[in-house]
């Protein structure tokens, strides 16, 4: 066995995972915010206005973002239900219970923006084309997986459901980010391609992504710490968890 | 600076409404996502604290009884 895949084994204990966790999120919350506030200073504060929407294009700088990264903790989510159905590994369960209320709330977001886009552009909050229903699907699909994994008091059988939910509910993903190829919808093409590049100006195109990754960031943030409270609550009864909650092993 | 004054920065151009209304609802979901959390994990580890008082003091009355 090389040492790499002793490291991820030894990590892929929920003890070790804890500390590990602890110790990386409040970096990570930091990078977020730096990243978040530059972004936000370039989006707002330096790129000019488009000639086409106006002002009101700068929702791109959190529509993008939010709807990017609700299509990827997604993805994330599938990633480790495979790993928790194939291997039985305890912390991929939880991993997705710390990312699906994110994820969750990045699509709602991405609706949410979407519909206050749409509106003064389009001229309706709403329409039922095929990337804003797949979009309201996916946002179903987070609130199904934590409705479904809530339901089920057996963790193993809980993670189980729900690592299947995942799996089944990622074929919805590239449907999602091809639909405005596939049909012809009212929502525009993609802005930034990996084989066309981007048909954006730079600067609003460096707000953009650097939005996208402080967006990144928080969830890693978020879940990070979200999973420590989870792994605590199933390892109520072992002594790790105990020597842990004692006075003096503070955080 | 791209801006003149701040009300031609608060109002974006007459879409103040559609530009505001994203960033702040993105803004509260967040922040009340990250309070959320950080409370969810405190009061976790007071009860589990509690649970094992609890339990602490159980067995020692146990012991107490057999001595």
């Amino acid at each position: 066995m090389t040492p790499h895949s002793n490291v991820l084994f030894r990590f892929a204990a929920p003890q070790a995972f804890y500390g590990l966790a602890g110790r990386l999120w409040p970096w990570v919350a930091t990078l977020a915010t730096v990243f978040g506030v530059w972004g936000l200073w370039i989006g707002m504060f330096v790129a000019p206005i488009d000639f086409q929407q106006g002002q009101a294009y700068r929702i791109i700088f959190v529509h993008v973002p939010a709807s990017w990264m609700s299509m990827i903790i997604y993805l994330a989510m599938a990633f480790w239900a495979v790993l928790g159905l194939t291997f039985n590994t305890r912390l991929s369960g939880m991993m997705n219970r710390a990312l699906a209320p994110t994820g969750a709330m990045f699509a709602f977001l991405s609706l949410w923006t979407g519909a206050l886009w749409g509106k003064p552009m389009w001229g309706a909050w709403w329409v039922w084309d095929a990337r804003l229903t797949s979009e309201l699907i996916l946002f179903f699909l987070y609130l199904g997986f934590m409705g479904l994994t809530a339901s089920i008091d057996d963790p193993r059988r809980s993670d189980k459901a729900g690592g299947l939910l995942a799996l089944v509910g990622a074929i919805n993903v590239p449907i999602i980010y091809f639909s405005v190829r596939w049909w012809n919808t009212l929502h525009q093409g993609a802005s930034v391609t990996v084989t066309q590049g981007s048909s954006m100006a730079q600067t609003m195109l460096w707000a953009m992504l650097l939005m996208a990754l402080a967006f990144w960031l928080y969830a890693i943030a978020i879940a990070l710490y979200r999973i420590r409270t989870l792994i605590l609550e199933r390892e109520k009864l072992t002594q790790w968890v105990e020597a842990e909650l004692r006075p003096e092993g503070a955080s | 600076m791209i801006w003149n004054s701040a009300g031609e920065f608060w109002a974006m151009g007459g879409y103040g409404l559609y530009v505001w209304g994203s960033f702040g609802v993105t803004v509260l979901l967040m922040g009340g996502e990250v309070i959320l959390a950080g409370r969810h994990h405190r009061r976790t580890r007071e009860s589990l604290q509690m649970q094992a008082m609890t339990r602490d003091s159980a067995q020692d009355s146990v012991q107490d009884w057999q001595a």
